[in-house]
């Protein structure tokens, strides 16, 4: 449920590292917590994110979240498919919801985040 | 709110069941079993199961309960025949909505009250303040648990536990001391989802075998158990307010277009006068549906806008499952309340363009019987 090959923000973020780029959503234990997401707000193509740093809206039936970059740079892809059907993030939150690719500015911040350990540490789930 | 939460005699049976519990008026409520969507999918095309337990019920016993009753709520319980409920809002001397309840006429000289849990004391204390002679007012509310059985399927799910003639309970209308699944309950035609579908009020002892029998019975018709999530989007998309959201006792009921549960004509009541006068000079606001263009949502306090003015504000707000689309109410100055008009919503500084819209967003399809 929490990939090895990930990083995880304390905000329930997850960012993978693709050549030189970073691909950005949200945890399953995020997706979960909110169930039934219907709405999602993602920034603009050429856009500039900043670490740890709100770059769109979650919103479930019952709630509403910021996303916040686990990484500061030029969002240079936004997952268009996904705000037309939001629901994917609770299915897939790895795969088919990814939000946004980024350009970072600085790769050295995705070692500020956590391991796939420390955040299932930090969300009370037993290691596998 | 110190006091600890109370919980329904179900409370074990949702744990079991997966349900994620939260604090809903006072109580220990499932919000979700599986999730919202599905829930409120099941609901509206086969059935689903809510434990409405927190709800209060006050029993009036006695030859002053029927002018109580008449004297406390704005419908006209006189035309409450026996076994029969009745749906009515309960004002302030000022016409304030203080609770919105069912007036179940039980017996001769014996009325049932079912009111909003968040409102049990105050209406008991409301209720007890102004009660005459010969009226014995008991809260109930401990040892009635409450199922409501929602969805097109449900009579066919309760006729498999009863032997009692569902089809000949009308809507509002009820039958007491049936047989359901062994316990004695009384079984309404009445719910809160736009569904056909029935109440069903037992002992709280036996609350756990009902409930487990109930989804056992309807397990062939893909019955799901459903909590308050599905509850407020199923409510919502049927025009069906909420006391504490859409109406407290700062508006009245023919502010929220409940005008048709006043009835000036029937004799004296707390607020008529109120009523009367509010009804002649015009209403300063009317509660209204609206639809908005995207599927962010609209939530309680959100300014409404028109031509980037505020004009009024939501009441209630969620994404509508069944109609798909992000649906609300709130109140606007009545020149603007009108199904059509163009209105936006202020959602995190950003004007959402919307529609008012007529209710009720959802009509069930009423094809044969």
């Amino acid at each position: 449920m929490y990939p090895k090959e990930l990083r995880y923000s304390k905000e329930h973020e997850w960012a993978k590292v693709e050549g030189k780029r970073v691909r950005v959503g949200i945890t399953k234990f995020a997706a979960d917590r909110l169930s039934d997401v219907v709405y999602v707000e993602l920034p603009k193509v050429g856009s500039e994110v900043a670490f740890m740093q709100t770059f769109g809206v979650v919103e479930s039936v019952k709630a509403v979240s910021d996303l916040y970059s686990p990484v500061s740079g030029k969002v240079v892809e936004i997952n268009q498919a996904l705000v037309e059907k939001p629901e994917v993030i609770n299915t897939d939150p790895y795969g088919e919801a990814w939000m946004i690719v980024v350009e970072p500015r600085d790769l050295s911040e995705l070692q500020r985040l956590l391991d796939a350990d420390a955040y299932m540490a930090l969300i009370g789930e037993r290691q596998s | 709110m110190d006091e600890p939460l109370k919980r329904t005699p179900l409370y074990a049976a949702h744990v079991a069941a997966g349900a994620r519990m939260i604090p809903f008026g006072g109580w220990e409520m499932p919000v979700q079993y599986s999730g919202i969507m599905e829930e409120h999918r099941a609901v509206r095309t086969r059935a689903g199961l809510f434990d409405v337990s927190h709800m209060g019920e006050v029993d009036l016993v006695g030859r002053g309960a029927g002018p109580l009753v008449q004297w406390l709520v704005t419908n006209d319980v006189g035309r409450v025949a026996l076994n029969q409920a009745q749906y009515t809002p309960m004002c302030t001397p000022e016409g304030g909505v203080i609770d919105d309840l069912l007036v179940y006429h039980v017996g001769d000289d014996h009325f049932m009250l079912v009111v909003n849990a968040a409102n049990t004391v105050e209406d008991l204390a409301w209720i007890r303040e102004h009660a005459g002679g010969d009226v014995q007012i008991t809260d109930r509310t401990e040892e009635i648990a409450l199922l409501a059985l929602q969805g097109p399927r449900a009579q066919e799910v309760l006729a498999r536990l009863t032997p009692a003639p569902l089809e000949a309970i009308r809507y509002y209308w009820f039958l007491d001391g049936v047989e359901v699944a062994g316990r004695r309950a009384l079984v309404s035609r009445t719910g809160y989802t736009g569904e056909d579908g029935f109440e069903l009020y037992v002992d709280a002892t036996q609350a756990a075998h009902v409930w487990n029998a109930v989804l056992e019975a309807g397990r062939g018709a893909g019955i799901l158990p459903a909590g308050l999530g599905a509850r407020d989007t199923l409510r919502l998309e049927a025009g069906i307010l909420l006391h504490g959201n859409d109406m407290d006792k700062t508006v009245t009921p023919l502010e929220v277009g409940l005008g048709w549960t006043v009835k000036l004509g029937k004799g004296e009541f707390i607020g008529a006068e109120a009523l009367a006068r509010q009804k002649s000079l015009g209403l300063p606001r009317r509660l209204v549906g609206f639809t908005l263009r995207e599927r962010v949502i609209a939530r309680h306090g959100f300014p409404i806008q028109e031509n980037g003015r505020v004009v009024g504000c939501v009441t209630s707000g969620s994404f509508g499952p069944t109609v798909e689309n992000s649906i609300g109410l709130g109140f606007v100055p009545p020149a603007h309340a009108e199904p059509g008009r163009r209105i936006a919503i202020e959602i995190r500084g950003r004007a959402v363009e919307g529609t008012v819209t007529k209710l009720p967003f959802y009509k069930r399809p009423t094809g044969g019987a």
